[in-house]
């Protein structure tokens, strides 16, 4: 399987929309995209996840290492539209404590 | 004669008789007889050479354009010859890093290796398995007096850095003798070791808890592991045993909750690794539902048997082609 990720800048906000699986073959690609955004100052980045059908414990080992290092840059993680199986693995792992996550879908009214 | 010698005319003779029937055996023949000249180290150059030499042989009357282009042929095998032997010294480099590997990996064993304590009042049974050469899983047994206190790892990424990893995991463990009776404490204190220690990348799960063989009473905590079951006799169901925190190495300041747990005679624990539940089969995911009826199934039968049919049957779905590290481990009150 792949993963495709789209990258767009709307005022100054990093959005990151992939589909496919995050696993330890595609996690190499994520890593190489998210990373270098993540080390500059103030950077506020938002990653879509509707389109994951799949992740594993790598693929959530590149959002742990994102996430400390837009702390350590003072800017802001945001992660959106999980699946259930992915949002499990946040909530097993105690990640959506510490994360910024965000799963309304956008108009379903709650 | 030499073997080369030997190689050269039986190339001729595999030829000639080839070139005579053109039939089905001699093209076999000739199929295996490149696997006695790659034995023998002979390079494709060289075959090329031997061929041009037994048609000049057999066709004397070659014309000077197919002699010429045989030459070209030559040429172009020399620059392949050179990548042949290159990939043939790579693959030499292959098998002396493939033994290092090995190496490594028994020794992981050996430096990790948990015996299974043996008490009256409980029935263990653990099975581990690798995925590849070497383990990202971890178990970890201690016995005390009154005490079992068991732990349960998954150290993400795989292979060998997830190995150097886990020695740590162990040797920061035994150098916190006066919190294992605290499972909170202990995945406190390990949390502060990996999070000074690891790569931002990686993280560790761990479930670690204490049976207490007084009052039969397992005490524990979670970080972020994947949640093990509890099985309870009386009524013959199963739960699932989560016991929420962090995963080890995310934020120095993490603190974890401690849970516990009755047991009476015929109650279980059931601690895993997600390379259980995260098992993938050409049907898509196997479920918990579906692994506790596997456990089910065989819950007559002695802790280590429990484990072992488990595991060979989530083998056999996965058509015996592990893609994660395997442990199950389980704890049954006897008496």
């Amino acid at each position: 399987m792949n993963l495709q990720i789209r990258h767009e800048e709307t005022n100054g906000v990093h959005y990151l929309t992939l589909a496919g699986e995050v696993d330890a073959y595609t996690a190499p690609k994520l890593k190489e995209m998210l990373v270098p955004l993540t080390e500059v100052k103030n950077t506020q980045i938002v990653i879509d996840l509707a389109n994951i059908d799949y992740m594993d414990s790598t693929g959530l080992g590149i959002f742990v290492g994102a996430l400390k290092s837009t702390k350590k840059n003072d800017g802001t993680l945001k992660l959106r539209g999980m699946t259930e199986r992915v949002k499990r693995l946040f909530e097993i792992t105690g990640l959506t404590e510490v994360m910024d996550i965000d799963n309304e879908v956008k108009g379903e009214a709650r | 004669m030499n073997d080369r010698d030997f190689i050269i005319d039986r190339y001729k003779d595999l030829l000639t008789t080839y070139l005579n029937g053109k039939n089905e055996t001699a093209l076999y023949k000739g199929q295996q007889f490149s696997r006695k000249l790659i034995e023998q180290q002979i390079s494709p150059e060289d075959v090329v050479s031997h061929h041009i030499n037994v048609l000049n042989e057999l066709f004397p009357d070659m014309t000077e354009e197919m002699k010429d282009a045989f030459d070209f042929l030559l040429e172009v095998m020399i620059g392949y010859g050179f990548a042949y032997r290159e990939h043939q010294s790579l693959r030499t480099r292959q098998r002396q890093l493939e033994s290092e590997i090995e190496v490594a990996a028994s020794m992981q064993q050996t430096l990790l290796i948990s015996d299974v304590p043996t008490v009256d009042s409980l029935d263990i049974g653990v099975k581990s398995v690798p995925a590849k050469k070497m383990n990202g899983d971890y178990f970890n047994f201690v016995k005390d007096d009154k005490s079992i206190s068991v732990a349960v790892a998954d150290i993400i990424g795989k292979g060998i850095p997830a190995a150097l990893c886990m020695s740590m995991i162990k040797y920061a463990m035994d150098s916190l003798p006066e919190q294992r009776m605290q499972p909170n404490l202990l995945l406190e204190n390990l949390n502060r070791v990996v999070e000074q220690n690891v790569h931002p990348n990686m993280f560790i799960t761990m479930l670690y808890g204490l049976y207490d063989t007084d009052v039969h009473k397992f005490y524990y905590a979670g970080a972020g592991h994947e949640p093990g079951f509890f099985y309870k006799a009386a009524t013959d169901e199963f739960e699932d045993m989560f016991a929420k925190g962090l995963v080890l190495g995310v934020s120095r300041t993490t603190k974890y909750k401690e849970y516990e747990k009755q047991l009476d005679p015929g109650d279980m624990i059931i601690l895993l690794s997600d390379g259980v539940t995260e098992c993938r089969t050409s049907k898509g995911f196997i479920e918990r539902d579906e692994i506790v009826a596997l456990i089910r199934e065989n819950m007559h039968k002695p802790a280590q048997e429990i484990v072992d049919s488990v595991f060979h049957e989530l083998e056999r779905l996965q058509e015996f082609e592990l893609r994660d590290d395997f442990t199950l481990l389980i704890l049954k009150r006897m008496v």
